[in-house]
């Protein structure tokens, strides 16, 4: 029983974790590179130099006793986020739709006072969000706006599009969807919804929540299979410009599209999660593969790289 | 990509091979049985004298044991550089004497020797009893009042041993005689002298309990009393007779432990460890093969190092089942390698206590930590603060076990302290950030993969492995060696990617 569930996922080339870390990151990501994509000041930075479209940054707080002087920095500000620089998993993230009269509201419409965010800021500082607790940079950012036609498709949050990119060449995509049950977060395993992306069109292929097949939104009611994302194919190229500038061979690209400024670049991440299998009902491996017997990727155009995504990687109706 | 891997199983099959034929050497050179079968358990005791030399000639003796009741004396050994060394044997006891012209600094000498369990070793034969005296009490008002408690433990005994246990009882019972007694002389002393004067042969002596992988012990007074052929040994605070089994007499001569010329700053520790030698083994060549161990890799360590190595041995094996558990099953645990001291700290505790204890201080660790979320402090504040609350925590469990009678509670201290507030900050963290469920998760695998660990590092064929043949751990990193370039499957992915599984 077990060896025949073994032999199944690996014929449709599901990616196990193990193999993830040691084939795949452990090979072609240099660990001198991880702290560009682990620190999201630098990636910033990175992006920024490279002509990436990010949120615009509105404050650092580096030091403890500066925290007192936040009120300064976000003044003026409508709606704001606080996120910690080496954050992961979705982490420590606090969105400020709202300010009225000093008090700060949640998306979800949480009061919460300004001594409250203080605490959270030196939370932050202190590395409570950070891996392995090392002591953090707090990042205040300019709250992206979700583009009209999305809407529907989230509850709270603004929903991301995770796109795995490897040697340069998009392999798989899919849209994250935060829901009630995931609290505004858009992490697969914090019970946001998975929907797989065919890389050709940005349209849905698949959806998945827990790691189960979904229809339906659970908030909105909204069908999930009429997804079909605008500027797809912005989005691949800015996904393919993330690859080039950090050097990483396999990157997992977190992209959003803000109502005004369109497709632009959220965080990168050097250990992408494997649920964007499930949301699509495709295993990685073959993909990876196809990739890996081409020989110098690297010296393809960006336009080249694209082109070969989009023909070999479009879902496939049967699957 | 083979090349680039080639030398790496080169690497692992040199391992592989070293660590067997090491181990095959040592079974088959060295009689080592491969599995703990029916065996003999020899008794190492160490004894380490630390003193300053005075830069003149320094002569020690010091009092060493024989065979007697229930133990074969098999070996005996020194080590002390540069020392010249005689055993005296005469009718005073034996003992071991090293001397130097010159010393100068700290000085160590260990003297070491190997007692075989042996249940068939009776009394008749290793002892000599103590020179007759004739005792004269005074009439002092100590003497009377002793005299008084001597009388009244005369009239409700029947022989001396009855005598013994009696008088014991009358000096915990009289608590004010005895504490006026005791402004003259110490109570051993004066049971020694009571007896003595009963005409009952007794006397002081120095003895040990043998608990496996025990430092820096000290010899403790006891009472010895004979009744002509025989002799018991009694504990001169509880009254109770001492088992001979696992209590070993060191000097049962009424003379000093250790006589010191020439130096200063005198103490001696004992450190011991039980080794296990196959049945049928005869006492004189476990002689000779002792020896030769001796001379073998780390079982030539003083004693003290060694049992402390009989743990670490053991660790490669717990880490081995994390990553087994980790790399096929996927279990997630809180923090790595936090499952290993957790089991060791079992092994300390018992498992009952321990899995109790576990709970009881994460438990209550968690509840206290959520308090202190709400205070408002900075991170290192707050795991300082959690670590003294955990300290507080297990001095109150074992107040209170010990208030209630369990002693097995008092074992709680054995807790990595520091590690457990990691844990429960953590856990704490988890609990905000991704709901009680992963915390029961977490929690849970740290636990299973603790128990796991435990499991085998009580078995005994385990323990008998690890220790007694090192080539095995070079096999344990080939195999956590091999086991770090698995790309298969985990057990929990077959659940996580169902799906897939269904057509």
């Amino acid at each position: 029983m077990l060896l025949k569930c073994y032999r199944q996922l690996a014929a449709s080339g599901v990616m196990g974790m193990n193999r993830r870390n040691l084939s795949y990151i452990g090979r072609y990501n240099p660990r001198s590179l991880f702290p560009l994509v682990d620190d999201k000041l630098k990636t910033k930075r990175l992006a920024v130099e490279h002509g990436v479209t990010v949120p615009t940054l509105i404050g650092v707080i580096e030091h403890q006793h500066s925290v007192r002087h936040i009120s300064k920095i976000i003044d003026g500000h409508r709606a704001f986020c606080i996120k910690p620089a080496k954050g992961s998993g979705g982490k420590g993230i606090l969105v400020i739709s709202k300010v009225d009269d000093g008090v700060f509201y949640r998306t979800n419409g949480q009061a919460v006072c300004s001594s409250e965010v203080q605490r959270h800021v030196s939370n932050i500082l202190a590395g409570l969000f950070s891996l392995g607790g090392a002591p953090d940079v707090a990042m205040i950012e300019d709250c992206i706006e979700i583009e009209s036609g999305l809407a529907t498709f989230s509850h709270e949050g603004v929903p991301d599009i995770r796109v795995i990119v490897f040697h340069g060449i998009p392999v798989m995509a899919m849209m994250r969807l935060s829901c009630s049950d995931s609290h505004g977060k858009a992490n697969l395993h914090q019970g946001a919804i998975g929907v797989g992306l065919c890389l050709a069109t940005g349209r849905a292929v698949n959806a998945v929540k827990d790691d189960v097949e979904i229809l339906l939104h659970p908030d909105t009611g909204q069908n999930l299979r009429e997804l079909a994302l605008p500027k797809w194919r912005k989005l691949l190229e800015l996904a393919c410009a993330c690859s080039d500038m950090t050097g990483l061979g396999y990157l997992g690209v977190d992209l959003v599209i803000d109502k005004n400024l369109g497709p632009m670049l959220l965080e990168l991440n050097a250990r992408p999660g494997l649920s964007i299998q499930m949301a699509n009902n495709a295993g990685l491996l073959p993909r990876l593969r196809k990739i890996e017997s081409i020989s110098h990727p690297e010296r393809w155009g960006a336009e080249q790289r694209l082109e070969f995504a989009q023909t070999h990687f479009a879902a496939i109706a049967a699957a | 990509m083979n090349n680039v891997r080639q030398p790496f199983y080169v690497a692992i099959f040199l391992l592989f091979s070293v660590g067997i034929s090491l181990s095959y050497y040592r079974h088959s050179t060295f009689d080592v049985p491969w599995l703990p079968g029916e065996k003999q358990h020899i008794w190492s005791i160490e004894a380490k004298i630390q003193f300053d030399g005075q830069n003149e000639p320094v002569k020690v003796s010091l009092a060493v044991p024989d065979t007697q009741q229930s133990f074969t004396k098999v070996a005996e050994h020194t080590a002390s550089a540069g020392y010249g060394l005689s055993y005296l044997e005469d009718d005073a006891g034996r003992r071991v004497q090293w001397t130097i012209r010159d010393a100068q600094g700290p000085q160590i000498l260990y003297y070491r020797v190997d007692m075989l369990v042996d249940p068939d070793q009776d009394q008749v034969g290793t002892f000599t009893l103590p020179i007759k005296r004739r005792v004269n009490l005074g009439a002092g008002p100590y003497e009377t009042s002793a005299r008084g408690l001597l009388e009244q433990a005369i009239s409700r005994s029947a022989d001396p041993y009855s005598l013994t246990a009696e008088l014991i009882r009358e000096f915990s019972t009289q608590s004010q005689s005895a504490e006026f007694l005791s402004q003259k002389r110490p109570r051993i002393e004066w049971l020694v002298l009571l007896l003595q004067y009963a005409n009952v042969p007794a006397r002081k002596i120095l003895g040990l309990h043998l608990e496996d992988g025990r430092r820096r012990q000290k010899l403790l007074n006891y009472l010895q009393v004979f009744d002509g052929q025989h002799y018991k040994i009694f504990d001169t605070e509880t009254g109770k007779q001492i088992r001979p089994k696992s209590f070993l007499l060191w000097e049962y001569n009424s003379l000093p432990l250790i006589d010191l010329m020439g130096g200063a700053n005198t103490t001696v520790n004992f450190s011991m460890i039980k080794q296990e030698v196959p049945l049928g083994e005869s006492r004189k060549t476990s002689i000779e093969r002792d020896s030769s161990l001796l001379n073998f890799s780390i079982h030539s360590l003083p004693l003290e190092e060694l049992s402390l190595f009989k743990g670490i041995l053991l660790i490669p094996v717990g880490v081995l089942v994390v990553v087994f558990l980790r790399i096929f099953i996927g279990l997630r645990t809180s923090g790595t390698f936090m499952p290993v001291l957790i089991a060791m700290s079992f092994i300390q505790t018992s498992l009952i206590t321990g899995v109790v204890g576990f709970i009881l201080i994460v438990g209550t660790g968690l509840i206290i930590r959520s308090y202190l979320s709400k205070l408002n402090l900075l991170l290192v504040a707050r795991i300082a603060a959690v670590i003294i609350f955990v300290i507080i925590l297990i001095a109150c469990f074992s107040v209170v076990a010990y208030q209630m009678g369990l002693s097995e509670g008092l074992k709680i201290t054995f807790f990595p302290m520091v590690i457990l507030s990691w844990t429960i900050e953590r856990m704490s963290i988890l609990w905000e950030e991704e709901g009680p469920q992963e915390v029961v998760v977490q929690a849970g695998g740290s636990l299973i993969v603790a128990l796991v660990t435990y499991m085998l590092l009580t078995n005994d064929v385990v323990r008998h492995l690890t220790f007694n043949f090192l080539g095995l751990q070079l096999v344990l990193m080939a195999v956590v060696l091999m086991l770090g370039s698995y790309t298969g499957y985990r057990l929990l992915e077959f659940r996580r990617f169902r799906p897939f599984c269904k057509d």
